[in-house]
C-alpha cells in the first residue's frame, strides 16, 4: 500500500530552481535511502514534505489524502516525523520540552486552565529513552549540554513518541561514532519490523545499501533513478549520483572514503 | 559520558534548581536582600511600611512594562516602544473619558487597546513585512511618543472621572489598586509563561526559531500575539500611571522601557531569548524599584539615578554573557 506519493514537485527559491518535478512513492514499512549529491534538492524536497517549505507545484498525498495545504503541524499529527540534519533541538530547553515542543499534554487545574502537565512529560520521555536503550546524563537539563550523540537521541525520541507512520531522517549518521551508526541503522530496520516506513538521506552509501529496501538517486532537481536495493551495488548508485563518466574511479573513491 | 555524571558543586546544584523549580535566579535574589540590607542601614526610613508600599507603588508601571518585556524578549524579540506605547495609551484614555465625556469604563477600555492596536502594528511589522523588531519598536517608540503629543496637543490632559481614579487612588484593605493590579498580572502571567502551552512555545521560539516551526508551532502568529500582548500590558501600565497621577501626560513612561528591560534582564530573562520568568523578572523590578527608591532616600540627584540604570543594564548582561561562556553551554 502506498503511504506518500509525490508527483510532479516543484520548487524554486527566487531565480535558483532547485526541485523540476519530482515524483517519489513510499510503500508503509519501507525503507527508502534518498542519495545525491550536495545542492541535488534532497533537503529542499524532505521539507517540502513536512511542510516547512511549500512546493511550488505538484501533489503529495499521503495516506491516500492530498496534504499540500497543511501547516507542519497538522502533517505532524498525521504521522509525519523529520530527524532534522541540525536536529533543530531548543537548546536551553530540557529533554521532554524538547520531545513534546508543540503537542504538550495538558491538564485542567481546577477544571478550568490547562496547565501543561510536565510530570507526565518527563515520565514519558523518559521511557522512551529507555526503549531507545540510550543514556542521557540526566532528563532535566538543557540539551545543549549534551553531546552530539546524546543530541540526536533525543531528536529521535522526539520523533518516536507519537506514533508515526513515516520518519525521514536527514544525515542521521553524519556526526556520529561508530558504535552510534550502528544503533541508528539497528533503529532503522526495528521500525521497518513495526511497519513504519523510512526515507533515510545519507552521503554514507554503506549504510544506506545495508539498510534500505529502495534507493531513489536525486540529481539536479530529479529523480534520476529509483534502484531496488537487492539487485543494484555501490557502483552504479555513484554513478548515476554523478552521472554517469568515469564510475570505476568514482566508485573506488567513495569505497575508500 | 563520566565527565557529564560528574557531581556538580552544590552552588551549581543549587543555581540549577532555582532556575528549574522556582524559576528565579539565585543570584539575582541575593542581590535585592544585599540591596535591600544596605538601603535599611544607609536610611532608618527604608524599612517602614509606608516606604515598602511605596516601592511597590513605584514598581507597578515598570513591573507590568518588565512583564511584557519577559514575553517579548524571551521569544528572542524586543520591545523598545514600551514607555512611549505607554505614555500614547494613558493620553488616549483620559481623551476618551475627559474631552469626549465618555464613561470612565470605556476610558479603561481605550487605554489598553490603544496599547494593543500599537502593538499589533509591531507585530504585523516584524512578522509581515520582515523589519527587524529592533527598527520597527524603535520607529514606533517615536510614532506612539508623537501621536500622544498630538492627541493632547502638548498638554497634560487632566482631571479623570471617578471609577478612573479608583484604579489609581484606590486602597482597598489599606493596599493600592495599582499594585493589586500589578501582583494579579504577575501571577496571572507567571503561570502562562511557566504553566502553559503558550509560555511553553514562547520561550522554544526564543530558543530556537527552526525547532519551533519544525513542531509545527505557528511561529509568525505566535509573534503576533505576543507583541500585541506587549502592546496591551503597556496599556495597562499607561492606564495606572494615568489614574495616579490623575492625567493624562503625554511624556509619561519616558525612557521607562530602558528600566523594563534592565528588570527583565537582571530577573535571568536571556537577552537573545528561550529563557525567562515573571518571578524572575519581578525581582529584577524589585532591584530596580528599591534602588531608586534608595537613591531618592539618599538625596541622590535624579541625573544619578539614570546613568544607575543604564549601567546595571549593561553591568547584569555582562554577568549573565560572562556565566554563559564559562559554563560553555547553549
Amino acid at each position: 500500500m502506498t503511504l506518500l506519493k509525490l508527483e510532479g514537485i516543484r520548487k524554486s527559491f527566487g531565480a535558483i530552481d532547485v526541485l523540476h518535478g519530482v515524483d517519489l512513492a513510499v510503500k508503509a514499512g519501507e525503507v527508502v535511502g534518498l542519495v545525491g549529491d550536495n545542492g541535488a534538492g534532497k533537503s529542499t524536497l524532505m521539507k517540502t514534505i513536512t511542510g516547512i517549505y511549500q512546493a511550488d507545484a505538484g501533489s503529495i498525498a499521503f495516506d491516500g489524502r492530498g496534504i499540500l495545504d497543511l501547516d507542519p503541524g497538522e502533517r505532524r499529527r498525521l504521522g509525519i516525523e523529520m530527524i532534522y540534519q541540525d536536529l533543530s533541538l531548543a537548546r536551553q530547553q530540557d529533554v521532554s520540552s524538547n520531545i513534546f515542543l508543540g503537542r504538550e499534554p495538558t491538564r485542567k487545574l481546577f477544571g478550568l486552565f490547562p496547565f501543561v502537565d510536565k510530570a507526565a512529560m518527563d515520565r514519558q520521555a523518559a521511557q522512551m529513552i529507555e526503549r531507545l536503550n540510550a543514556h542521557l546524563p540526566s532528563i532535566n537539563r538543557a540539551v545543549g549540554s549534551f553531546s552530539g550523540g546524546q543530541q540526536q537521541t533525543v531528536a529521535i525520541a522526539r520523533a518516536l513518541t507519537f506514533n508515526p507512520k513515516l520518519v525521514i531522517m536527514d544525515e542521521p549518521t553524519a556526526a556520529l561514532a561508530v558504535r552510534e551508526v550502528q544503533s541508528v541503522l539497528d533503529l532503522i530496520r526495528r521500525l521497518k519490523s513495526e511497519g513504519i516506513a523510512v526515507i533515510l538521506i545519507s552521503h554514507r552509501l554503506n549504510d544506506v545499501l545495508s539498510v534500505t529496501d529502495r534507493i531513489v538517486v536525486l540529481r539536479h532537481g530529479r529523480a534520476e533513478a529509483d534502484l531496488v536495493t537487492g539487485k543494484t551495488n555501490m557502483s552504479e548508485v555513484v554513478s548515476r549520483i554523478v552521472g554517469g563518466g568515469d564510475m570505476a574511479a568514482a566508485a573506488s573513491h567513495e569505497a575508500r572514503g | 559520558m563520566s565527565s557529564d555524571l560528574a557531581t556538580p558543586g552544590v552552588w551549581t546544584r543549587a543555581q540549577r534548581a532555582s532556575v528549574e523549580r522556582l524559576h528565579i535566579r539565585l543570584e539575582s535574589f541575593l542581590v535585592l536582600v544585599a540591596l535591600s540590607a544596605l538601603m535599611a542601614v544607609l536610611s532608618p526610613y527604608f524599612l517602614s511600611f509606608s516606604n515598602l508600599l511605596n516601592i511597590l507603588l513605584a514598581t507597578s508601571t515598570i513591573g507590568i512594562l518588565a512583564i511584557a518585556a519577559t514575553f517579548v524578549i524571551g521569544s528572542g524579540g524586543l520591545d523598545l516602544s514600551l514607555g512611549s506605547v505607554m505614555g500614547l495609551s494613558g493620553v488616549v484614555g483620559a481623551f476618551v473619558a475627559v474631552n469626549l465625556g465618555a464613561p470612565s469604563a470605556l476610558g479603561v477600555i481605550a487605554c489598553i487597546l490603544a496599547g494593543g492596536i500599537a502593538g499589533y502594528i509591531n507585530g504585523q511589522l516584524v512578522t509581515r513585512a520582515f523589519v527587524p523588531a529592533f527598527i520597527v519598536t524603535l520607529g514606533m517608540l517615536g510614532l506612539a511618543r508623537g501621536l500622544a503629543l498630538v492627541i493632547s496637543g502638548g498638554r497634560v490632559i487632566y482631571g479623570l472621572p471617578e471609577f478612573m481614579l479608583y484604579l489609581g487612588q484606590g486602597r482597598p484593605f489599606g493596599i493600592p489598586m495599582p499594585v493589586i493590579i500589578f501582583v494579579a498580572t504577575a501571577v496571572v502571567a507567571h503561570c502562562v509563561l511557566a504553566y502553559t502551552r503558550f509560555g511553553r512555545h514562547t520561550l522554544a521560539l526564543g530558543d530556537s526559531e527552526g525547532a519551533a516551526r519544525a513542531a509545527g508551532i505557528r511561529v509568525e502568529r505566535q509573534r503576533r500575539i505576543l507583541y500585541t500582548l506587549s502592546g496591551a500590558l503597556a496599556g495597562l501600565a499607561g492606564l495606572l500611571f494615568s489614574a495616579r497621577i490623575n492625567s493624562g501626560d503625554p511624556t509619561a513612561g519616558l525612557n521607562y522601557e530602558l528600566t523594563a528591560i534592565t528588570a527583565a534582564v537582571i530577573g535571568g530573562t536571556n537577552l537573545f531569548g528561550g529563557r525567562g520568568s515573571i518571578l524572575g523578572t519581578m525581582i529584577g523590578a524589585l532591584i530596580m524599584g528599591v534602588l531608586q527608591n534608595g537613591l531618592n532616600l539618599l538625596a541622590v540627584q535624579s541625573y544619578y539615578q539614570q546613568m544607575a540604570i543604564g549601567a546595571v543594564l549593561i553591568l547584569a548582561v555582562f554577568i549573565d554573557q560572562y556565566q554563559v561562556r564559562k559554563e560553555s553551554r547553549v
